[in-house]
Order: structure tokens, then C-alpha cells, then sequence
């Protein structure tokens, strides 16, 4: 039973790695792409690696460490490449509609020149 | 049959954010094809352990987690202008 389960998990993985890397491909922008491939591929490594644990379970408590450091640094390393990106100046996609970090610096300049 | 399906689409996955490092316009995007191509590979580490049923497999998958959140914080350093 917990080896069904298990394969289960392992399944819906494999097929969420295999949607994140085609956001990667497909997506138009790097925004776009950053948050498809993370949260998809975090998503996708969480679920197999603990399903191996569970088909497994001699194997549960390394996966679930594996799986609890993919969970705690993927999102760190993401947050780090976006903000490397709109330092860098990259552009953003024409279709996109808001820009909250532009605004926030222009409401800044605005409040520095009015001191 | 299981194997196949599992490791197929991994593959497929894989062979897509490859793509994506290779034609990326900027230097931002082969990163982000990097990025989640370690974290792909992390999870078939793991995969393969079970296939060939070695407990060592998951010791390199965790060291590899490790290593490549340091590269990709250090890119992202780089990218950003800084030291």
C-alpha cells in the first residue's frame, strides 16, 4: 500500500519537472521562465524524492532531509536570481502590465527631492 | 514500464532546459536554465539510487543540492555587479 502511494508520488514529479522545464523553454521572459522553473521543479523534487522514501521507507529520514533542503534553498536561490536580473537590467516582457519595483523607485527620488 | 515513463520525462525535461542554456538571449536566462537543471538533477540522483538500490546515491544527491546552491547564489552575485 505505502509502495502504491509512493509511485504515485513519484509519478506526479516526474511529470511536474517535466512541466517546469517546458515553462523554461516556452516562456518569454526571465521573470516568467524564474517562476515557472522554480516553483514547478521544486514541486516536482519535493514529491519524488519523498515517494522514493516511501517506496523505500528504510531510506524515509535521508529523503525527507534531501527533500526539506530542496524546500528551504530553492526559493532563496530564485529570489537571488531575480533580483540579479532587474539589477543587471534586464528588460521586462512588453506584455507584462505592472512594475512595482520601478515605482517604488521613483516615489523614493520623488520624496528625496522634496527634502 | 514504470522506469521508462518516470526517467523519459526527465529526460525530456532535461534536454529542454539545455535547450533553453543554449539559445538563452541573455546571461540571466542560461542561469535560470541552470538553476532549475541542478534541481532536476537532484531529484534523479535520488531516482537512480532506487533503481539500482544504492544508499550512497543519496549522500552525492545531498552533497550536489548543497554545491549548487552555492554556484547559483555566487552567479547571482555576479550577475548583480557586486564581488
Amino acid at each position: 500500500m505505502l509502495a502504491i502511494i509512493g509511485w504515485i508520488m513519484i509519478y506526479i514529479g516526474a511529470t511536474f519537472l517535466f512541466l517546469g522545464a517546458l515553462g523554461i523553454f516556452r516562456f518569454p521572459d526571465v521573470y516568467n521562465r524564474l517562476q515557472a522553473g522554480t516553483k514547478c521543479t521544486t514541486l516536482g523534487a519535493f514529491s519524488s524524492i519523498v515517494g522514493v522514501g516511501l517506496v523505500h521507507p528504510a531510506w524515509l529520514p535521508k529523503t525527507l532531509l534531501i527533500a526539506f533542503f530542496i524546500l528551504l534553498t530553492n526559493p532563496i536561490s530564485s529570489h537571488a536570481l531575480g533580483r540579479a536580473s532587474y539589477k543587471s537590467g534586464v528588460k521586462l516582457w512588453e506584455g507584462s502590465v505592472i512594475d512595482k519595483c520601478k515605482e517604488f523607485e521613483e516615489c523614493q527620488k520623488k520624496e528625496e527631492e522634496q527634502e | 514500464m514504470n522506469w521508462i515513463i518516470v526517467l523519459g520525462l526527465i529526460a525530456l525535461g532535461t534536454v529542454l532546459t539545455i535547450l533553453r542554456t543554449a539559445l538563452g538571449p541573455t546571461a540571466s536566462d542560461r542561469a535560470v536554465a541552470v538553476d532549475s537543471m541542478t534541481t532536476i538533477t537532484t531529484a534523479l540522483l535520488v531516482l537512480l539510487g532506487l533503481l539500482m538500490d544504492r544508499y550512497i546515491y543519496l549522500d552525492i544527491s545531498l552533497v550536489y543540492a548543497a554545491l549548487a546552491f552555492i554556484a547559483t547564489l555566487a552567479i547571482a552575485r555576479y550577475l548583480e555587479g557586486g564581488v
